[in-house]
């Protein structure tokens, strides 16, 4: 370049290369010691319980499965691990992972570090309408009363956040261009009127229903199987395959999209696709484990804090870290009050609502410009 | 002019709450050329540049780039072809310098090898005099250094672009609002370079002064229509400021250049109109 004087450049090249070479080392670091906690978690998750088995013969067993080698694969701890556990930690590292790299694609859309799927609607459409599957289903749904509600209970929440979703995307819409303040605006008032419509339901409702719904309200993953875990995984695999085409593009948005359209962003498409993608997987989430709350804050929080924002980075290290936080906080959740088991949503709650009062406090400090 | 203008603006209009902030606009941005935009607050001079940007669209008029029109190049060409530099940009999160600078050479350098691009970024770093800030977090900086540092990063996307499209623009929006005199002049001497290798500049001032000294071509503008345009020396005059920017002084010649130079020493304030 012509314009550059080449003194300074050759002066403080080595000092902008070290930084550079600085930063890899915490990233590298990072994701070396994420994946390792990821691994070891999951291995002592599967062997956690009331059957307890060592993380190493855990590790045999999956080992074995893989190679199809059968002649290891018998005995009772072989059907609790295939059949019972690993079903369980899966599904918690799959719905984990979706929680947390919405939380950080909400947050990079709507540039506010206090952005989380529930703040556009579609936690709170996904609860209206468990709760109305729940608490009206076999009122209005005598023929398949046997079945109900559990059976459709998780295709319902879905249809709730989807439908939710869509309708705030069409009101925040105009003119081709999404505005995310307004989004912002509408999913508070849709949240706050998901959330009377829920009242008035558990009012409505009898002793059994009303069980029912703060069961599932509080989130779990005990009913997991191959069966649900099929059926969520191909909802939630697009969010994490289209990371890094989002993630150049988020970056591009920190700066304001006017800035990201000179860039040469598709600033529309990335909105677009980003909601959408957040929508099935929050969707496909709350309807295989209820309503878990705060891993889409605190985890891309932390991540941010140690790699720094650039979302390359930080949305494939949040998956790593929500899936670490929610296998983590099921076990925690087994533990506690065992042989019993805690839903899962108050753990990290009890987790993620301190730590969100400790980000407000902080906020002046750290995130405001 | 409009056979070698790279961005050609045609009767641009365009209108907001019933009021037309640019009205008939026309502006060619010849390669080679800076082009600065002057006038009060509110004539539409930002508008005008957001209009020839393509962040939004004209309600009137028509723009070409290179013969081609401005809506039907999809966004990562319009990146190649031209780098703005906004009034404000504020950071979402605690972005370092580096990375936002960084930011120019991502998309558009995307051709470019790892090790290019990361050469450009500390060239660009330097050529905007923010090398020394590389590790810092963006919002820890003041005004002055961050308007730096985003005229690096616009500086790089530039740069990166350049290996892509041959002709270029480059909008500068109030680039030295928030800068103090060194760096304001450092800042359009380069502007000025860039212009010498061949890229269109259009920058929007404040400073009548510096608009007369830095500008190939002066565009006056005032309520939205463009009141005059043509060679800094011949464009100014006594009746323009009082109409325009409704002051009483006079001009003055300064010596060896013969450009018209202001000194508002003896202002008295014009009767409201």
């Amino acid at each position: 370049m012509t314009i550059a004087s080449p003194a300074p450049t050759a002066m403080l090249a080595p000092a902008l290369a070290s930084l550079i070479a600085g930063r890899r080392r915490v990233a590298v670091f990072t994701v070396v010691g994420l994946a390792f906690a990821c691994i070891v978690l999951t291995l002592v998750a599967i062997g956690q319980g009331a059957i307890a088995i060592a993380p190493g013969r855990v590790a045999e067993i999956l080992m074995a499965r893989l190679s199809g080698d059968t002649t290891l694969l018998e005995g009772r701890d072989v059907l609790v691990v295939l059949n019972i556990r690993l079903p369980r930690v899966l599904l918690g590292l799959l719905v984990g992972a979706a929680l947390a790299v919405s939380g950080a694609l909400m947050q990079g859309l709507f540039r506010n570090p206090l952005a989380d799927p529930g703040l556009v609607g579609v936690s709170a459409g996904a609860g209206l309408a468990a709760a109305a599957t729940i608490v009206l289903g076999d009122r209005f749904l005598t023929g398949m009363a046997m079945k109900l509600p559990f059976a459709v209970l998780p295709f319902g929440a879905f249809c709730g956040g989807l439908a939710s979703t869509l309708a705030l995307y069409l009101i925040a819409t105009r003119q081709g261009r999404t505005s995310v303040a307004s989004m912002l605006l509408a999913g508070v008032a849709l949240g706050a009127l998901a959330g009377a419509l829920t009242g008035l339901l558990a009012y409505i409702s009898d002793d059994r229903q009303l069980r029912d719904l703060t069961f599932w309200s509080l989130g779990s993953l005990g009913g997991a199987s191959w069966t649900k875990l099929a059926a969520v995984a191909p909802i939630v695999l697009p969010l994490l395959l289209a990371m890094p085409f989002l993630a150049r593009g988020l970056n591009g948005l920190m700066l304001g999209e006017a800035e990201a359209y000179h860039l040469g962003i598709p600033v529309q498409r990335i909105k677009a696709m980003a909601i959408v993608l957040v929508a099935l997987a929050v969707g496909a989430s709350v309807a295989s484990a209820g309503l878990i709350g705060f891993v889409g804050i605190v985890v891309p929080h932390l991540i941010r804090l140690a790699i720094g924002p650039d979302h390359r980075l930080l949305l494939p290290l949040s998956a790593l870290g929500g899936a670490i936080l929610l296998v983590a906080a099921d076990i925690v959740a087994r533990l506690i009050v065992a042989p019993s088991e805690l839903p899962i949503g108050i753990v990290t709650a009890a987790i993620g609502a301190p730590f969100f009062l400790w980000l407000l406090l902080r906020r002046s400090s750290a995130l405001d410009v | 002019m409009s056979e070698t203008a790279i961005i050609s603006g045609q009767g641009l209009g365009y209108a907001a709450d019933g009021r037309m902030l640019v009205d008939d606009a026309t502006l060619d941005l010849a390669p080679g050329t800076t082009t600065i935009l002057i006038g009060p607050n509110g004539a539409g001079k930002s508008t005008l540049l957001k209009l020839l940007t393509g962040e939004v669209k004209p309600s009137a008029g028509s723009i070409l780039i290179d013969g081609e029109a401005l809506q039907a190049i999809p966004a990562w060409r319009l990146a190649c072809l031209r780098s703005v530099m906004a009034q404000h940009a504020r950071l979402a999160f605690p972005f370092s310098v580096y990375e936002v600078v960084h930011l120019g050479a991502d998309g558009v350098g995307r051709a470019l090898p790892r090790q290019r691009r990361e050469a450009l970024v500390a060239e660009c770093l330097a050529a905007a005099g923010v090398l020394d800030l590389a590790g810092r977090r963006y919002q820890t900086l003041s005004g002055g250094e961050q308007q730096r540092v985003q005229f690096a990063r616009v500086l790089c996307q530039l740069e990166a672009g350049r290996s892509v499209a041959g002709r270029q623009v480059l909008f500068l929006d109030e680039p030295i609002a928030s800068l103090d005199l060194c760096h304001q002049l450092a800042l359009l001497d380069m502007a000025r370079s860039i212009a010498a290798r061949g890229v269109a500049v259009l920058v929007v001032l404040h400073d009548l002064n510096l608009a007369v000294t830095y500008a190939d071509h002066l565009v006056v503008m005032d309520q939205g229509r463009i009141i005059a345009q043509g060679p800094p020396a011949k464009t100014l005059d006594d009746a323009l400021l009082r109409q325009v920017f409704k002051v009483d002084l006079s001009l003055s010649r300064a010596p060896a250049p013969g450009l018209p130079f202001l000194l508002p020493q003896q202002h008295r304030a014009l009767p409201a109109a």
